[in-house]
């Protein structure tokens, strides 16, 4: 029985989901059900997925079940390996620290406008789809859950849907989101034909010819690259993201794009066999490139939850660079340091999901309590908000990969992965990877610089406007949400021995070899190649950090000695006030000088009608002008050609109809 | 990792701190030299030190805990991230807890909380510093991440002892691929520690200054432990420089007398390259902030340069 | 084939082909118009100096004479005149900055890197020595071509033109020990006779289009109705 713990769970997780949704959705006249009833539930979904994961991981068995749903040939299997497991984990912890915030944060909605059933019901959907993406064993189940997981989201991004904007902003995520699911649909055919059946244990039996690999390749990593959000295709991200309610937001970024790495590592790795390094190339190009564009558009961002998406598509593209380097060594022979690189990128995910969920909770968080989206009106809110300024500082120091926290020892791992490209035979390759790796180091230099920015000018300095110097303290229960978040951050930054230990059976299932020596030398040391190569004591260097700074505290400051006030610098000149400060626009403008031709920036000041002068600034995505906007041209006039099918004459119809039926009947013949 | 090797490894910790203030005094000194004046004397620094610590620090009205705490955060991630260079032998266990990359996320560490400390006064100075330092880095980086793989390529490893032990045993080998790292590593480091050409130390007017303006507000105990923390780094970065491509001398044991030996040794090379730097300073004017990404542009070409010849011309 | 096993001259051979690799890149990088001519002069002093480390280690001697040959031309007698040209055109002070320099920079190390693709298939055991300065030797080829379509003045495309031609020359002497000496200074003299004949075309495209930028010399077209 215990042996089947996982899958119990794990169907104790969806059933918690799908209750969660339902007693949100026929709460109706009792808002206050939402936030004592169905965010708890959604909790204990969370901890019930995370406790499935865990324990998939420990236990290191496949299981499989099948369900009495879906099609008669067809039936829905559930399988939880190993892998699976993880990303059950990353969905729990999440899912868990939302569910804690969300309760505090839904009763600031309860006396709005906003449909509080909508939210509840589709916000448990949406964790049951991902669940069941997760467990999904055939292609069926797989784009049934992908479906619910889309649909429900979108849902959730139109929440506010008076606006405009941000209708625009849903359609643009459902389109996106059904090109996507188009293009994944497709590469399951490919695989399906050459396997002989939607079973994912058929398709990983299949012999596939390099061509026809790299179809499927190209369709997988399309479309979920898509929903991952990398560049070119990640538009829809920073406009659907900003503008659901902040705890979907963080399950959005934190969860779904993981998911969507959930589905690639999937079917790359596990169902098509067979991997040429041709792939790795593309995986690790685009990743590099998703990353420093999105760092770059972060940069240029003052609306704090539109930067934190555009994050995001950086740190999805560290995720692929180190899955892009897994693929390329296993394309060339190096299975060894093919695992090194897995296992940085899947240290990153979980990374990722944490920091990237504290940092939109902290952002619901001002949300909530200042009411403001706008850096520049912000200030001084580590006074007003010390828990959550403390939270969120964890969160911009993980995310900045600095030392002990946990961003800093996936980027480790990611180098190292980089630098063992000595070992490859290819010459070119063995420039190209180090020039990646300096482009990850760019990378992290800017996200740093971004996450100053933000917490400089948000929590640190003065106000810059009247409902912000007002800004109160946040109800406990969205504290205690960014508190266990922060927690991890720090536990999984100061003991990555043991995550690793508990993450190695993952690449032993996927790949065939765990990772032998990373704690060979002991829970100290993390080696991950060998311990003459490279190590890292995190629990060191934390000790060390933590011990010096209170011996200095103490041997300077006495204790908690009270510092004497005095006035700032001022030069002499009139004492300095709040519109003084750097603003978030100004802190960026050295670097949008240096790279700003990657931009379409459009600058300048002009004389208004009353005299006064107007500073105006847009930094826009050329991509869209680029990209988006002729291709939606080219389907515009594709449909205008295809409108004059539609003459409006009913005998026109039935001579098609006539027509048609005639092919059907001479083929059928 | 015996615990003597534990104690020698403390000892190098000791050591950089006592000896920073020293390398910043005789950089200053030779400047003054070469300037026709006196100059203060070479223990001068630890004298202002001395002073700073014995007045009264004073923050401002609005300032938050964290400015208090960034001079600590600041002081021991710098001081960590020295330590675990070789100073005066190789083969110390601090060497293993802190790889190069770990040293370069120590120094980002403590320049975010310098930054973070510069921005939470609220005045135009903290702000323009924290931008312009957090812009300088960002280009600095990869220039200094590229030339420390071409070393790591090179040595198969990362571990900074690793990389002396392999020079100590290939020394007589002429590398291009290190001489383009090394003038890179150089340019890097003037970028970092804040010298003439990218950042004046001894200014304090606005338009001239990133580190200072970071740390104007500070006084007291908490500027001391700023100024000493930039003095580590420019020790760290000399370190950096001089005991990886010419570690000829480094006692490869904990035998006292090759200690004190390498100390001897270590301590000449740091005069030389004092000297060099002191007259770089004088020779050069300090460019506008916009020149300075051609500066790093450079630096992050002979970088590549020195990869690509790795991987050309010495495979 | 490790660097230990290559005797000194042969890494000194190494190392001064990837400095004159440096003062391409050098080259295409330099905005101002007199620091550009010595970088060249500095490119010629380096490729003299690979010729005279070739003809030490295999015992050549006419190679000596080459190295000479090179020397008094490229680095000293070719960057005078250049160096008395652009102060009779009065363009000592003229700078030309690049108007994306990463860009241009990516397109340098994109070529070394494609240069060296492009030799890899030369696998010969004894080959792989100088196949690696050929690499290099193509890369600067190469980018001396790029600098003559990035730059737009008349003095600094002639600049290209000779690195490509001091590429072509470290090739020869990398890969084959040199040229035949009768070769050798038939391509000298041709060399002297260009710059020459250089100097005296700048002055008359100076006079009839007023100006030495390149892209203007689109004016010496047959539509003269548009002026």
């Amino acid at each position: 029985m215990v042996e089947l713990l996982p899958l119990w769970s794990a169907g104790l997780a969806v059933g918690l989901a799908l209750t969660s949704a339902l007693v949100a959705l026929f709460s109706g006249r009792v808002v206050s059900l939402l936030r004592i009833l169905a965010m708890p539930l959604f909790a204990l979904a969370g901890l019930a997925a995370l406790v499935a994961g865990l324990s998939a991981m420990v236990q290191g068995d496949i299981l499989t079940a099948q369900l009495p749903l879906g099609l008669p040939w067809l039936p829905w299997r559930v399988r939880l390996d190993a892998l699976a497991g993880f990303f059950l984990c990353v969905i729990g912890v999440v899912s868990f620290a939302v569910g804690i915030y969300g309760g505090g944060y839904v009763r600031g909605l309860e006396h709005g406008r906003d449909s509080l059933p909508v939210l509840g019901g589709f916000s448990g959907l949406f964790l049951t789809g991902m669940l069941l993406v997760v467990l999904a064993d055939d292609a069926f189940m797989f784009m049934v859950s992908w479906e619910l997981m889309s649909l429900s989201s979108y849902f959730l991004v139109a929440l506010h849907h008076d606006q405009a904007a941000n209708r625009r902003a849903a359609f643009l995520y459902l389109l996106m989101a059904h090109v996507g699911g188009l293009s994944i649909l497709l590469g399951y055919g490919v695989l399906a034909a050459f396997g002989d059946g939607f079973a994912f244990e058929a398709m990983r039996s299949s012999e596939l010819t390099f061509g026809w690999a790299s179809v499927a390749f190209v369709l997988a990593f399309i479309g979920f690259g898509m929903k991952a959000g990398l560049v070119p295709l990640h538009v829809w991200l920073p406009e659907a993201h900003p503008v659901a309610p902040s705890h979907i937001s963080a399950l959005m970024s934190g969860v779904m794009l993981k998911v969507a790495v959930y589905g690639f590592i999937r079917f790359v790795f596990d169902l098509i066999g067979e991997i040429h390094w041709q792939w790795g190339v593309a995986v690790l190009a685009v990743g590099s490139i998703s990353a420093l564009m999105g760092v770059l558009y972060a940069l240029m961002q003052q609306d704090i939850k539109r930067l934190l998406a555009y994050s995001s598509v950086e740190n999805i593209g560290i995720i692929f660079i180190g899955l892009g380097l897994a693929l390329l060594f296993l394309g060339t022979g190096h299975k060894m340091l093919a695992v090194v690189a897995f296992v940085a990128a899947l240290y990153h995910t979980i990374n990722h999901a944490l920091f990237k969920g504290l940092l939109f909770l902290g952002a619901g968080a001002i949300l909530h309590s200042a009411h403001e989206r706008n850096l520049e009106q912000m200030g001084g809110l580590l006074r007003r908000m010390p828990w959550t300024g403390a939270f969120f500082l964890i969160g911009c120091i993980s995310i900045a990969a600095l030392p002990p926290f946990n961003g800093f020892v996936s980027e480790w791992l990611t180098f190292q992965a980089a630098l063992q490209s000595w070992q490859l035979d290819s010459g070119v390759l063995r420039s190209l990877i180090p020039i990646t790796a300096a482009v990850l180091a760019l990378t992290g230099a800017l996200a740093a610089a971004c996450f100053l920015k933000v917490y400089g000018v948000a929590f640190l300095g003065r106000a810059r406007s009247r409902h912000v110097r007002r800004a109160r303290q946040v109800p406990p229960s969205m504290r205690a949400g960014q508190g266990v978040l922060a927690l991890l951050c720090l536990l999984l930054g100061v003991l990555p021995t043991f995550v690793i230990a508990l993450l190695n059976v993952v690449p032993q299932q996927i790949l065939g070899q765990g990772l032998i020596q990373a704690t060979s030398q002991g829970w100290l040391w993390l080696t991950p190649i060998s311990p003459e190569t490279a190590s890292y004591g995190a629990p060191l260097v934390t000790i060390t950090l933590a011990l010096m700074l209170i011996a200095g505290l103490w041997l300077f400051g006495r204790g908690i000695r009270r510092v004497k006030r005095c006035d700032a610098w001022d030069s002499g000149f009139a004492p300095p006030n709040p519109r003084m400060q750097y603003t978030a626009t100004a802190f960026a403008q050295p670097i949008r000088r240096v790279f700003g031709l990657l931009f379409h920036i459009d600058e300048g000041v002009k004389l208004q009608p009353d005299g006064r002068r107007r500073y105006q600034l847009n930094v826009n995505d050329r991509l869209w002008e680029l990209l988006y906007l002729p291709v939606a041209r080219g389907v515009e006039r594709a449909a205008r050609q295809v409108v004059r099918l539609q003459s409006g004459n009913v005998r026109t119809y039935l001579s098609w109809t006539l027509a048609t039926l005639l092919v059907l009947l001479w083929i059928m013949a | 990792m015996s615990l003597s090797s534990w104690g020698v490894a403390l000892l190098q910790a000791l050591l950089y701190l006592a000896l920073a203030p020293l390398l910043a005094g005789w950089v200053r000194k030779v400047k003054a030299r070469l300037q026709n004046r006196r100059g203060a004397s070479l223990l001068q620094p630890y004298r202002d030190l001395y002073k700073l610590f014995g007045k009264e620090a004073r923050m401002a009205h609005t300032a938050s805990p964290l400015f208090r705490a960034a001079p600590y955060i600041v002081f021991t991630a710098t001081w960590l991230a020295a330590s675990a260079i070789p100073f005066i032998a190789t083969g110390l266990p601090t060497a293993a807890v802190a790889d190069v990359i770990v040293i370069a996320g120590l120094l980002a560490l403590a320049r975010f909380f310098l930054a973070l400390a510069g921005m939470d006064v609220g005045t135009a100075f903290g702000g323009m510093g924290a931008s312009r330092e957090m812009f300088v880095s960002a280009l600095a980086e990869p220039a200094m991440l590229m030339a420390v793989f071409t070393l790591a390529m090179t040595a198969h490893s990362t571990n900074l002892s690793s990389m002396v032990d392999y020079q100590l045993l290939h020394s007589d080998i002429l590398r291009p691929s290190y001489m383009f790292a090394l003038t890179g590593l150089v340019l890097v480091a003037l970028a970092e520690t804040g010298r003439i050409p990218v950042d004046n130390p001894g200014t304090h007017l606005e338009l001239t200054m990133i580190h200072e303006a970071m740390i104007l507000e500070y006084s007291g105990r908490h500027l001391a432990l700023m100024e000493w923390a930039a003095q580590l780094k420019l020790l760290l970065y000399g370190v950096l420089l001089v005991n990886v491509f010419f570690p000829w001398g480094m006692a490869q044991g904990i035998h006292p007398g090759a200690l004190t030996i390498g100390l001897l040794v270590v301590m000449t090379k740091l005069l030389l390259l004092g000297a060099v730097l002191a007259a770089s300073e004088t020779a050069l004017a300090k460019m506008r902030l916009f020149r300075v990404p051609a500066m790093l542009n450079l630096a992050l070409l002979l970088a590549l340069l020195g990869l690509l010849s790795y991987v050309i011309l010495e495979v | 084939m490790g660097l230990d096993q290559l005797s000194l001259l042969q890494q000194l051979m190494i190392t001064l082909s990837a400095m004159a690799l440096f003062t391409s890149f050098a080259l295409l990088e330099q905005a101002r118009l007199v620091a550009a001519i010595h970088a060249f002069a500095w490119q010629g002093v380096l490729v003299a100096m690979v010729t005279a480390v070739v003809a030490a280690s295999g015992g050549l001697e006419h190679l000596f004479f080459s190295a000479a040959l090179t020397l008094g031309l490229k680095a000293l007698l070719i960057p005078w005149m250049l160096h008395w040209l652009v102060r009779s055109l009065e363009l000592d002070r003229h700078k030309e900055p690049l108007r994306h320099p990463a860009l241009v920079i990516m397109a340098g190390v994109a070529l070394v890197i494609f240069s060296y693709w492009l030799v890899l298939p030369m696998v010969e055991e004894e080959l792989m020595f100088t196949r690696n300065i050929v690499a290099v030797s193509l890369a600067m080829v190469l980018i001396g071509l790029l600098m003559m379509v990035v730059r737009q003045q008349a003095v600094t495309q002639v600049l290209g033109f000779m690195s490509m031609e001091n590429g072509l020359f470290l090739a020869a002497v990398s890969a084959t020990g040199g040229m035949p000496l009768v070769v050798e200074l038939g391509v000298a003299f041709d060399v002297l006779v260009a710059m020459v004949l250089f100097g005296v075309f700048f002055f008359q495209i100076r006079e009839s289009i007023d100006s030495l930028d390149v892209d203007r010399m689109n004016r010496l077209t047959e539509r003269t109705d548009e002026e």
